[in-house]
């Protein structure tokens, strides 16, 4: 139940935003997040309202550290 | 960055060369390391992915008391379906809630005795079918963690802004962060870390868990829902564990900061009060519930609507509780898919489509 997809915001009205993600599209609520976002923000949606927006930077790090474990992996022991 | 990025979190290199990492940490070991899956989507991405056929035997995941459908008691669905029962009345629900057994009846069969009830994907679909239908009642079954709830906080504010009073919330809210606490403490369990709950984190912030390091000494990492997520959420764990830390490591911060989502978590303390509420399997727990304020009892449907409910009769034979503790996988119930099957439910973790019986039934054992 706590499902949330991320989706990329293409269009903002007050409140109401709407969102993109492989070619499904969804109008969502923007109350929980007020004016942190813009449009080509990826958001999480839940219920028909955005959480969470993505901070870009912080994906990029995650994913470093994964590649940085994955060439761990590959390194003799 | 495009929608290809996400996919990266489900690369097989990743998650193979976190898998490595997580067999050096526990090679060797002789007792096993136990870490509890908390989130009902958390358990299904496990099956999917089979994340459990990667890790090496010195790790044992077993799942938590974290799918909603699955935690809400019997007595609940009872409710719900005196609401449908009620003249002139709409029942707007999430859909998983259709097929969860009552004591005698469900939603589904209400609705095929004539009943209207209607599935929505937000409670903003149910307010909408209230403004529309102002010669009726329309209530939404308020069922969720700090995910769902501060959605119905705002839908019930949005009522009162727009002066919607036929719009009611049968509210069975949960928090989960207590729940946690109590299982950290089952001795039988012995839980060496908590996989946290990560859209329930995006709200209340992976501080709230600092508490179970600080004051219980249980390791916590927030982590994500793909597969590599969860794996790196596993070797967090693991490294805790192996170099005898306990603190709560954030993974998943591409989403979850430390404090959260303020406006959200205000939107909770503007509409609800905690209160004790009963979980199915775990029984009454103390501040572990949200109950909606009295400044905004109107939109409470039990406390405005005249409901008739049984006497709620738990299903015979039905192990949830037992599976919803972490004490028993799912096939060790007698009813696991013999009477208990998707198509013909006897318990909710069989129901919802994150239920440890559901995915367990779907993906095989």
């Amino acid at each position: 139940m706590c499902l949330a997809v991320p989706m990329r915001i293409t269009s903002i009205e007050g409140e109401v935003m709407v969102a993109e993600m492989d070619g499904v599209r969804r109008e969502a609520s923007l109350m929980m997040l007020g004016d942190e976002v813009k449009v080509g923000d990826y958001v999480l949606i839940h219920a028909g309202f955005a959480i969470s927006r993505l901070d870009e930077e912080e994906a990029e790090e995650t994913l470093s550290i994964m590649r940085d474990c994955l060439d761990l992996s590959r390194a003799p022991a | 960055m495009n929608s290809a990025f996400f996919q990266e979190f489900r690369d097989r290199d990743l998650v193979r060369g976190l898998a490595e990492s997580v067999r050096r940490l526990t090679g060797g070991r002789g007792k096993p390391m136990t870490f509890m899956e908390v989130c009902g989507t958390h358990t299904m991405s496990i099956y999917q992915y089979g994340i459990r056929s990667l890790l090496p035997p010195e790790v044992r995941l077993i799942s938590g008391p974290g799918c909603p459908v699955c935690v809400t008691p019997v007595g609940f669905m009872d409710r719900a379906i005196a609401c449908a029962r009620l003249p002139g009345t709409i029942v707007a629900t999430f859909g998983d809630m259709m097929r969860v057994p009552g004591s005698s009846s469900s939603l589904l069969e209400e609705r095929a005795k004539g009943a209207d009830i209607r599935i929505v994907y937000s409670p903003l679909d149910a307010l909408a079918l209230a403004a529309k239908n102002p010669g009726k009642r329309v209530v939404f079954p308020g069922v969720g963690f700090e995910t769902t709830a501060p959605a119905v906080a705002a839908t019930i504010m949005s009522a009162l802004s727009r002066g919607i009073s036929n719009f009611f919330v049968l509210c069975a809210h949960k928090t989960i962060p207590v729940p946690m606490r109590i299982l950290s403490s089952d001795p039988e369990l012995g839980i060496d870390g908590f996989i946290c709950p990560a859209h329930v984190s995006a709200i209340i912030g992976a501080g709230a868990f600092r508490f179970l390091a600080r004051e219980h000494g249980v390791p916590c990492v927030v982590t994500g829902f793909e597969p590599a997520d969860i794996m790196r959420g596993v070797e967090m764990l693991a490294r805790q564990v192996s170099e005898g830390r306990a603190t709560v490591e954030n993974e998943y911060s591409r989403f979850v900061s430390e404090g959260g989502n303020a406006r959200a978590k205000d939107l909770l303390a503007r509409v609800f009060v905690p209160a004790d509420t009963q979980w199915r399997g775990l029984g009454v727990i103390p501040e572990s519930g949200l109950e909606i304020r009295e400044e905004y009892r109107e939109f409470d449907a039990e406390k405005t609507l005249p409901l008739e409910v049984e006497e709620p009769r738990e299903p015979e034979g039905c192990l949830c509780g037992e599976v919803l503790k972490g004490k028993i996988a799912p096939a060790a119930c007698p009813l696991f898919a013999a009477a208990c099957t998707p198509e013909q439910p006897v318990g909710a973790c069989m129901v919802s489509s994150e239920g440890s019986c559901a995915a367990a039934y779907k993906y095989g054992q």
